[in-house]
């Protein structure tokens, strides 16, 4: 056990608040990065929420199973993969609504991951290698908040090196088009379907290595409970961010550390309406998109084409 | 559209679905035909199966309302459980006010408030996509956990009644101040509601210029305003009405089964409704039929358990396999051939689109 | 009350027409369970299906189960399905929003129907007679459990996660305090409510900043605090369970944890049943409250870091409890507004329907009793 540990008062929020920032936002952005690759190319996939499910599930068995996290953790990838390849092949039927397939999606999903999540209920799997950044403080708040999981630098990796496929790659190009006008598309000789089946699919691989954090880091444990919505919280973080990945990447921070706002400010003695406190990140987020939005610069990032055929 | 066609398509994607479910069953090493026998009996065998449809498909009805109303006016409402609990909390707030009011009166009253709080909690989001230019979608959601909030925060404090002890609820309803139950059976009142209110919202959208109104709003702004058309005022009025339904659903929780806020106001029949609505293609009389086949669905969930020893998710992975089926199947519209020699249409335009 | 004879006369309609149209061969005793969540969280509703496991040594009884039922009309359909269609002449609801309306409304359906009910409030003036209410007294195992964690602590800081400031849980928080304060004056309990019974998330992010604080106990009161149990030990503090034996979760840091033995319980209905007994004409207690001593409910086996001081301590003040000279709620006590909570020289027993009121929080703990 750990020798007396400082404490450190009200500078805790701010520690509390950069901590959940690096293991809360993990999810959130791993998600909405998926998501927003999956949107730019003219898809909406509110089924997020059960990739996110089916990764924390299969990353967690697969770990228990083969003692290996990092094979978790691309199990889940590939799960993620199938199921975004299955929104994709549904939505790009005529007369299937994205929405509709997503809400149908999470149901089904769902389904699978309890029904197959039941046996890992009780099991403790093997964890992913944390990185130790916090060695030297004595403050056990601050070490165990610079505890941080190898996932959130990949997280910020990825959120740069989409920005650059969306700007300076050819197939970021032709996804952009795709989302933005599928026709001017399909004239300049792009195959759309082909393109926005390859941006789901690598967008549900995102989605379901934000769940394998769930279970293989934080709270690293397998519960039904355990995406809680932050599937579908990610996905409107997208709008948020204007379908930006580093924007994307600042929500999702954001929202992560605000989530442990309640908690952290309940056990700093702040003991009232704590629902409203637990709630506001939620209320936070609307009060930021009620300011910075406005009816004639609004969506500066959204794909032309988004949600339809 | 056939009519044959609008009836073949959806059965034969169920009977598709089926299938597969029952590959899933026999995979386990199951009897599929033991399992259907169980669902049809447990959810459509009997009069007395076929309440405990009807009581579970009665708040779908209010609920897929509450998304299928303002997409027609081009709205993507996902904000139904906010709406849901909004209105619940609405209705027991004045209900517990009137009761030394009469009976009818005192209902009629918070019917009309929880219709108000759920029709305003749509009808923000609705403005703020309108006027603000925030999408409905990410605000239904936030507006949803708000919602959820606010409620428990009630129901722990001010409207606590002390001696709901380890359940934290308002104070009851009078006996008499609730909704009553069709004589004979178990079905409460409320299914009225959700009847009538699919058959004034199919009206309102087919048979009414409002409804053309809309219609035109939610198709094509620019055409609505040339044609003089008063586009925010139609997708508010929209959203008003989708969440006033959402909201007489949390009345209905309230006044007939529960008698009192609780928690259970936030059961998730909101994110039921959307799925409901988008089914049914945002059609309301359609939401009617598909209300009843996922009431039966849920029915028979627990069969399932009871008799063959499933999990608990089992139902939800059949559900997921029906809706994904027939969701897959409105891709055949148009396309069967043994329909398409009666239908001169050209080839939906979908595909290129 | 004239809804009341029209569902009666509906039972009467369905049970004629269904139920018992095509019976399969009638085992002595169908019994039905239904649990709020699913049956294997580690928690709660695992606690009340292992329970129903125990009744498998009586070769009379079958016990049929649902698992999630939500606190909704489901609830209802569920336990008339169990009755119409399984035959069950007993119905176990095990979560607290299963009661009101639902559990009371089949009991007035089918009067010929033993209900049980865990944890619910009867009001002999309202409620049908076929409704019997079992419950346990786990404080005293709470109170053990505190021990430990009050001899265990190096900071003197134990934390809390729970779910909502409800009697149940202010009453495992108190006396989980008052137990840790009994061998360790300088212990305090930290509390950090969650808002909800499963909220894996947010219990950890709740832990994690308990452990911020310099606590170095953890434990709580959700559906399954094992994610709180599980935190405890990644963080190096020690953890305490609660619901279910959760040890697993915590193979270095893990005390011991306040269990629910239901087992205890359904074996004594259903034995009390087959001897002809019924809660509805009296001859089984309305009310069948168990205390440790009773065995519903039972402390979880000691981790490998409780020392044999400690362990001797426990086993002391244990055998006290179990022969009445140790009461947990005796006063003096103040809560921790400064308020006299119960005056020198009363005692509330653990029976006392007072505590099942209880709105305050002991001296000692940090937090607040009311949302």
């Amino acid at each position: 056990m750990q020798s007396q540990p400082e404490t450190l008062g009200l500078w805790g929020i701010a520690v509390a608040l950069a901590g959940g920032a690096m293991r809360g936002s993990i999810p959130y952005m791993f998600v909405s990065l998926g998501e927003c690759l999956t949107e730019k190319s003219g898809k909406i996939n509110l089924g997020m929420e059960v990739i996110l499910l089916m990764g924390a599930v299969t990353a967690f068995g697969v770990s228990d199973v083969t003692g290996s996290p990092w094979l978790g953790v691309l199990a889940a990838a590939l799960v993620g993969m199938t199921l975004g390849a299955l929104h994709a092949w549904l939505t790009q039927q005529p007369s299937v609504n994205d929405v509709a397939a997503g809400i149908a999606m999470i149901i089904f999903g769902s389904g699978l991951a309890f029904f197959f999540g039941k046996r890992f209920v009780a099991p403790m799997a093997p964890q992913l290698p944390l990185i130790d950044l916090g060695s030297w403080s004595s403050a056990g708040a601050i070490r165990s908040a610079l505890r941080i999981s190898p996932l959130f630098f990949i997280g910020i990796a990825l959120a740069f090196a989409l920005h650059w496929i969306f700007t300076r790659t050819s197939w970021g190009l032709k996804v952009r088009a795709a989302g933005d006008d599928p026709q001017a598309a399909r004239a300049l000789g792009i195959n759309v379907n082909r393109v926005r089946f390859i941006a789901i699919t690598i967008g549900g691989a995102l989605a379901a290595i934000g769940g394998a954090h769930l279970t293989l880091y934080f709270p690293g444990i397998w519960s039904e409970g355990i995406s809680g919505g932050q599937g579908l919280m990610a996905v409107a973080l997208v709008i948020f961010a204007q379908w930006s990945p580093r924007r994307c990447l600042a929500a999702a921070l954001l929202f992560g550390g605000a989530q442990a706002l309640g908690p952290s400010l309940q056990s700093l003695g702040v003991n009232g309406y704590y629902h409203l406190f637990n709630a506001s990140p939620y209320l936070l987020t609307l009060g930021v998109m009620i300011a910075t939005c406005t009816p004639h610069r609004r969506l500066a990032g959204m794909p032309g084409a988004l949600g339809r055929k | 559209m056939k009519r044959g066609e609008a009836i073949l398509v959806p059965l034969g994607a169920m009977i598709a679905g089926l299938l597969v479910f029952g590959l899933f069953c026999a995979a386990l090493g199951l009897n599929p035909l033991a399992v259907y026998a169980s669902i049809y009996k447990a959810g459509f065998g009997s009069w007395y199966s076929w309440q405990n449809t009807l009581v579970r498909a009665s708040p779908l009805l209010l609920c897929g309302l509450c998304t299928a109303i303002p997409a027609r006016a081009g709205m993507i409402v996902i904000g139904n459980e906010g709406a849901v609990v909004a209105g619940g909390l609405g209705a027991a707030t004045v209900g517990l006010a009137t009761l030394s009011l009469p009976p009818v009166l005192s209902l009629t009253i918070m019917a009309l408030s929880a219709m108000v709080c759920g029709g305003i909690w749509i009808a923000f989001g609705a403005a703020l996509q309108h006027y603000r230019g925030v999408s409905a979608v990410i605000s239904g959601l936030l507006l949803n956990y708000l919602a959820v909030a606010l409620m428990n925060q009630l129901i722990e404090g001010p409207l606590r009644d002390p001696s709901s002890f380890n359940s934290p609820a308002s104070y009851p309803l009078t006996p008499d101040h609730r909704l009553a139950y069709f004589a004979g059976t178990h079905i409460h009142h409320g299914l009225i509601f959700g009847a009538v209110a699919c058959v004034l919202a199919w009206f309102l959208i087919d048979r009414t210029t409002f409804g053309f109104a809309m219609k035109i709003a939610g198709g094509n702004v620019r055409a609505a305003r040339l044609a003089g058309l008063p586009v925010g005022r139609l997708v508010v009025i929209a959203g008003f009405l989708g969440g006033a339904c959402a909201g007489l659903a949390g009345m209905i929780e309230v006044a007939a089964v529960h008698g009192r806020a609780n928690e259970s106001l936030n059961a998730g029949y909101g994110y039921s409704g959307i799925l409901v609505a988008f089914l049914a293609r945002q059609n309301p009389l359609v939401i009617v039929l598909v209300s009843l086949l996922t009431g039966g669905l849920l029915a028979s969930g627990g069969v399932l358990q009871r008799e063959h020893d499933l999990p608990d998710a089992t139902i939800a992975v059949l559900q997921g396999i029906l809706f994904l089926f027939i969701l897959l199947s409105d891709t055949l519209y148009g396309r069967l051939p043994f329909f398409r020699s009666r239908t001169p249409e050209p080839k939906p335009h979908a595909i290129a689109a | 009350m004239t809804r009341l004879t029209r569902r009666e006369f509906a039972a009467g309609i369905a049970a004629a027409g269904v139920g018992r149209a095509a019976p399969s061969p009638p085992p002595a005793l169908t019994v039905g369970f239904i649990y709020n969540g699913p049956k294997n969280d580690l928690g709660y509703n695992q606690s009340h299906a292992e329970g129903r496991q125990a009744l498998r040594v009586l070769p009379w009884v079958k016990a049929v189960e649902e698992a999630s039922v939500p606190e909704t009309v489901a609830a209802g359909e569920s336990m008339r399905d169990m009755i119409f269609q399984d035959g069950a002449s007993v119905v176990f609801a095990t979560s607290f929003g299963h009661y009101d309306p639902f559990t009371i409304d089949m009991a007035r359906e089918n009067p010929g129907v033993q209900f049980f009910h865990c944890g619910g409030l009867y009001d002999e003036r309202k409620h049908p007679k076929n409704i019997g209410i079992y419950f346990g007294f786990i404080d005293e195992v709470e109170y053990l459990s505190g021990m430990l964690a009050g001899l265990a602590t190096r900071t003197n800081r134990l934390g809390f996660v729970a779910a909502k400031p409800i009697p149940q849980v202010l009453r495992n928080i108190n006396s989980f305090t008052l137990g840790a304060r009994s061998v360790n004056p300088h212990a305090t309990t930290k509390v950090v409510f969650t808002g909800d019974w499963v909220l894996p998330v947010r219990e950890a992010e709740a832990s994690s900043s308990l452990a911020d604080q310099g606590i170095d106990v953890l434990t709580g009161h959700t559906g399954s605090p094992r994610v709180i149990v599980q935190m405890a030990e990644r963080r190096g503090l020690f953890g305490c369970g609660y619901q279910f034996n959760q040890s697993s979760m915590a193979p270095h840091g893990f005390l011991t944890g306040a269990e629910w033995a239901w087992g205890t319980v359904y074996l004594k209905i259903a034995e009390m049943i087959h001897q002809g007994k019924s809660v509805t004409n009296g001859t089984i207690p309305r009310r069948l409250a168990g205390t440790l001593k009773d065995e519903f409910c039972k402390l979880s086996p000691f981790g490998p870091s409780v020392t044999p001081a400690s362990r001797a301590r426990v086993a002391a003040a244990k055998a006290s409890i179990l022969n009445g000279s140790l009461e947990i709620y005796r006063g003096p006590l103040r809560d921790n507004e400064g308020k006299i909570a119960i005056p020198a020289g009363k005692v509330l027993k653990i029976e006392d329907t007072e505590l099942d009121r209880m709105d305050w929080l002991v001296e000692g703990v940090d937090g607040r009793a009311k949302g």
